[in-house]
């Protein structure tokens, strides 16, 4: 989330696309319904299923899924066509005004730089017209120039007309101009709308596109950087902000540092390649103009006294991937025997999928195979499972007890980026052990064995930092104070990242997490909360900054310095989030320098965080184009409108085709219902399939059925019925419901079925069931696809068949 | 209102209503009776300790009580939101409300389970032998398919052969020291729920 929970009570629109948060995120959904009763919030809800969310909303709009690029292309083409876009801020605030060079150009769904071979983009002509002289960017404020990004934009939306919106969503034409309207008002200064979403709306081969979509509609708006506004994304795991932070993910480093690229040599080659660069003189660059210090520091941090100036650092020392290695990837590299073992802990990748047969066969391809949890999983089980005969699968299998949340301390962040610490409550159960403790104790057994046995590239197991008491029981205190950083020469905490080196005196284990843990001790232990809304509250904002710790700099709206106008006055003055006060920057921690005065004609632009110094409505940060477009989903019974020619993702990657596998596609013939999958208020994934009272309240495994299709099947509610894609099927009862329907689309009717996750052949259910819940798995069905950016699988939109057994 | 704190104020809601009734909505009364009545709750003269809700990102505060009991064993008796906080000031789920069941369960794994290639039932094993047994596949795996440089004669020191993902339900820190650990290890497939 740019805001936080609490924020949401300030927006006086909420938009809700895909997620569910009045079930799905129930206790934060307070916070939009002190919008709504309050300050008379309205709440608009766009989702395939009509839900509790749908039910306190002010208006449902039944839409198809993996359409929302369609509807929120034609909210900006509503917003463009009538001029209700946020005047000052767009032309200020936004690169509107930038102009991009030619070349750039758009036709029959592709953007210029297509390579259909490679199925991928040149993106050369996706930047902009430079100064020959200073290399920086033109512009045109009267935002009149037919290569101004505002132009251009404007002519890449004009095709989302509220007719063509509706044959893509189906939504009808009336309903979606009530919408626009509504939406439309939000550009006034004193108005604020806010975007709220979950994990589902990326799951979509457009999913990165989608996002970016609602990011753009609310650049236009005015409305990114304020209380009240943002791009809210509901994160689905306690803790899932907190590791994404601390980059358990393939393509970055801790606080989002990209991972370095093969060919990058010095730390110079790889800021060159991965830092933004300034194309605007007003334009800061802090991110550009640090990125090197953070990454020193990080490498100092983790080497030592290894990471030397004359060694960049221990640079080398930092794995370089030769393409992709996202989730899909990992299977996919099994599938091709090329993957040896898999370490999964509180994850797991049987009920995950997509196409969890496929995965299944995965795990089936591995040497050997780690599971650190709790409680058993669908794979740590995945060798005995219904149907599987466990004495053909070679897999080794491991099964670690790992210690629950409750057992440990250490700090969780939410959504909203609060670092919120916890107490160790009770000692571990049975034999149970932290997982950290399991991995350092693993590690310094590897350690052990190249020490005596020598073997591959040892320097950075041998020199990795272990500044721990105990080093095969490091405590989460002494890593926590190891990730804010410190100063080597006085020994002392770092108080701010902008104080971060690169001559390989300070040290930060993730800087965006620096000022977190000070010489003064653990702010995210604070715990002015609402016992004293005065004194904790004081601008009666929601900010409670005594509350935990928030990063960046304990800030809780990002990029807030976009809350004023030119002359640091709030927006609306009744919802300030920073503003000048002739002398300094008062209110949320400043997103800016806390004296810079904005009249100085020096000032800096408010987006500090990127090259431009303002917020991108065209971007080249994306390798599916610089505005997003609608693309059908890779399975979908009808052809794009837009563009039948190019109807899906052009770019997607279909690891399938590329790996010389059989296609696992199915089409509308075969398989002629949408369907789409999300969860439950009572459960959580899987883990929840072992929690007694949980089970109770929801039981067994089912599908969602709209009515007006169980008729002409003659399914009832009760009924047992098998839902089938081309790549596995499901058999549970139906739910017979009104909460979905038909709809219209390119003229032909189609039909979506909801799925709900929970279930699989692991836990209390499988237990009391004949088939052990042997086709309970709701990922069988999903297709091996995702996002062409982030490779986010397409869990939400894809094709199946629906019998009664 | 009387001077009764907020949180002596929800003591008293928890000390529950045949107080009040007992007392005729006689306030007074009730915060007197109350107090007496507070001895007698499970979780009289318990620990009260901070957590935060393990279940989705909203980040529930919980507050726990525990007591020791005559054996040395620590019992969890009761978890419940905490009225502080300014998300969820007290309110939980129906999952954060049952998540004593999940912090204690009779269906936790209780020591370190073995399946050899092929075998068709779990084998209970000793810590030292699963952590020695891994430490040597991925020492391994990692010698068999580490590539130093790569065909343009790059520098990439890369694990290609092992994979790592989890983490949602990590603590930070430990998050954290995974990503240090693996990285080091040489590993480029490193995932968590983030995109699943």
């Amino acid at each position: 989330m740019t805001n936080h929970w609490r924020d949401i009570k300030n927006a006086d629109l909420i938009l809700i696309n895909g997620a569910n948060p009045a079930e799905a995120h129930p206790v934060g959904f307070q916070w939009f319904m002190r919008a709504k009763l309050d300050r008379g919030a309205k709440i608009v809800h766009a989702d395939p299923r009509f839900t509790r969310t749908s039910a306190v909303a002010d208006t449902y709009l039944r839409i198809r899924t993996g359409t929302d690029v369609a509807y929120f292309g034609g909210l900006i083409n509503h917003v463009l066509q009538n001029n209700l876009f946020h005047d000052v801020y767009v032309r200020n605030y936004t690169n509107a005004s930038f102009l991009v060079k030619d070349g750039y150009a758009f036709s029959d769904g592709l953007f210029s730089g297509y390579n259909a071979s490679t199925r991928s983009y040149n993106i050369a002509s996706w930047s902009y017209d430079t100064d020959a002289a200073t290399g920086f960017a033109k512009r045109d404020l009267t935002l009149q120039n037919p290569r101004s990004v505002f132009q251009l934009m404007k002519q890449h939306y004009s095709r989302y007309t509220p007719d063509v919106v509706s044959s893509i969503t189906g939504i009808p034409v009336d309903d979606f101009n009530k919408v626009a309207d509504l939406v439309g008002q939000m550009g006034k200064p004193d108005k604020v709308m806010t975007i709220v979403y979950a994990v589902g709306l990326t799951h979509h081969t457009t999913g990165g596109q989608l996002i970016r979509s609602g990011a753009v509609l609310q650049l236009l708006l005015g409305n990114m950087g304020r209380p009240g506004g943002g791009m809210n994304a509901e994160r689905g795991h306690a803790n899932i902000q907190g590791n994404t932070d601390h980059a358990i993910s393939w393509e970055i480093l801790p606080g989002y540092l990209k991972i370095p690229a093969p060919g990058q040599k010095t730390i110079a080659d790889y800021v060159a390649q991965s830092a933004p660069k300034k194309s605007d003189p007003n334009s800061w660059n802090f991110f550009g103009l640090n990125y090197g210090k953070f990454m020193v520091s990080t490498l100092k941090g983790w080497y030592g006294a290894a990471a030397t100036k004359s060694n960049e650092f221990a640079f080398n020392f930092i794995p370089k991937p030769a393409s992709n290695a996202s989730w899909m990837t990992i299977y996919d590299q099994a599938l091709k025997g090329k993957m040896e073992g898999l370490m999964l802990s509180g994850m797991t990748a049987a009920s995950i999928g997509p196409d969890s047969n496929q995965v299944r066969q995965a795990l089936a391809n591995l040497k050997w195979l780690v599971v650190m949890d709790a409680l058993p999983t669908t794979s740590s089980e995945f060798w005995h499972a219904p149907g599987v005969d466990a004495g053909q699968v070679k897999t080794e299998v491991f099964m670690l007890p790992a210690t629950h949340w409750i057992e440990k301390d250490g700090s969780f962040v939410n959504s909203g980026r609060w670092s919120q610490w916890k107490d160790q409550v009770i000692p571990p159960q049975g034999q149970a052990r932290h997982d950290h403790w399991i991995l350092a104790d693993i590690f310094q057994r590897v350690k052990a064995l190249y020490k005596s046995g020598g073997g591959k590239f040892p320097d950075p197991i041998m020199s990795l930092t272990f500044d721990y008491k105990d080093p095969t029981k490091p405590e989460l205190d002494e890593i926590a104070k190891e990730i804010n950083g410190k100063d080597l020469g006085t020994g002392k905490q770092m108080t701010s990242f902008a104080n971060l080196k690169d001559d390989g005196t300070t040290t930060t284990g993730d800087w965006i997490y620096t000022g977190s843990y000070l010489d003064s001790g653990n702010l995210m232990k604070r715990r002015a909360g609402i016992q004293d809304p005065k004194a904790n509250d004081p601008t009666g904002m929601g900010f409670y900054a005594g509350w935990a710790w928030s990063w960046p700099l304990n800030r809780r709206v990002m990029y807030n310095r976009a809350s004023a106008d030119l002359d640091g006055k709030a927006w609306d003055p009744s919802r300030p989030g920073i503003t000048w006060n002739g002398k300094s920057w008062v209110g949320d921690v400043p997103d800016y320098p806390a004296t810079m005065d904005p009249h100085d004609p020096a000032a800096w632009l408010p987006f500090i965080m990127n090259g431009e110094g303002v917020g991108r409505l065209f971007s080249n940060g994306m390798v599916d184009g610089p505005f997003p477009e609608h693309y059908e989903p890779i399975e979908s019974p009808v052809a794009n409108p837009l563009h039948a020619a190019n109807s899906a993702s052009p770019v997607a990657f279909l690891y399938d085709k590329a790996a010389g596998r059989p296609d696992r596609f199915g089409t509308a013939t075969e398989f002629p219902y949408i369907a789409t999958s999300y969860r439950l208020t009572e459960h959580e994934h899987y883990v929840t399939q072992h929690v007694p009272h949980l089970v109770q309240l929801q039981p067994k495994p089912f599908v969602e059925i709209p009515a007006e299709l169980a008729g002409t099947k003659g399914i009832k509610s009760g009924d047992r019925v098998r839902v089938s894609s081309k790549r596995g099927k499901v058999e549970v009862l139906a739910l017979v419901t009104k909460r979905l329907g038909p709809m219209t689309v390119a003229g032909q009717t189609v039909y979506q079925i909801g799925i709900p996750i929970h279930w699989g052949y692991v836990g209390i259910s499988a237990d009391s069931d004949p088939s052990h819940g042997r086709y309970w798995l709701a990922n069988a069905l999903t297709p091996f696809v995702g996002d062409a950016n982030a490779r986010t699988p397409e869990f939400k939109a894809f094709l199946v068949n629906l019998e009664k057994i | 209102m009387p001077t009764a704190t907020r949180r002596e104020f929800l003591k008293i809601g928890v000390a529950g209503a045949s107080a009040l009734a007992a007392a005729g909505l006689g306030f007074d009364d009730a915060v007197a009776e109350s107090t007496k009545i507070q001895q007698q709750l499970r979780i009289a003269g318990a620990k009260e300790l901070h957590s935060v809700c393990p279940y989705c990102a909203v980040g529930c505060s919980l507050v726990a009580y525990t007591r020791q009991n005559s054996d040395g064993k620590v019992e969890l008796l009761q978890i419940e939101g905490d009225p502080d906080s300014p998300v969820n000031e007290g309110r939980l789920c129906p999952k954060g409300a049952t998540a004593m069941q999940l912090a204690v369960s009779p269906r936790r794994v209780e020591s370190p389970q073995y399946r050899a290639p092929g075998a068709t039932g779990w084998k209970s094993v000793s810590w030292d032998f699963v952590l020695d047994k891994i430490a040597q596949n991925i020492k391994a795996s990692r010698d068999a398919t580490f590539v130093a440089t790569d065909g343009n004669g790059n520098t990439v020191n890369r694990t290609e052969g092992i994979a790592f993902a989890g983490g949602a339900a990590f603590s930070s820190e430990e998050g954290y020291f995974a990503t240090k650990l693996m990285r080091s290890l040489g590993l480029v497939h490193l995932e968590q729920q983030a995109r699943v």
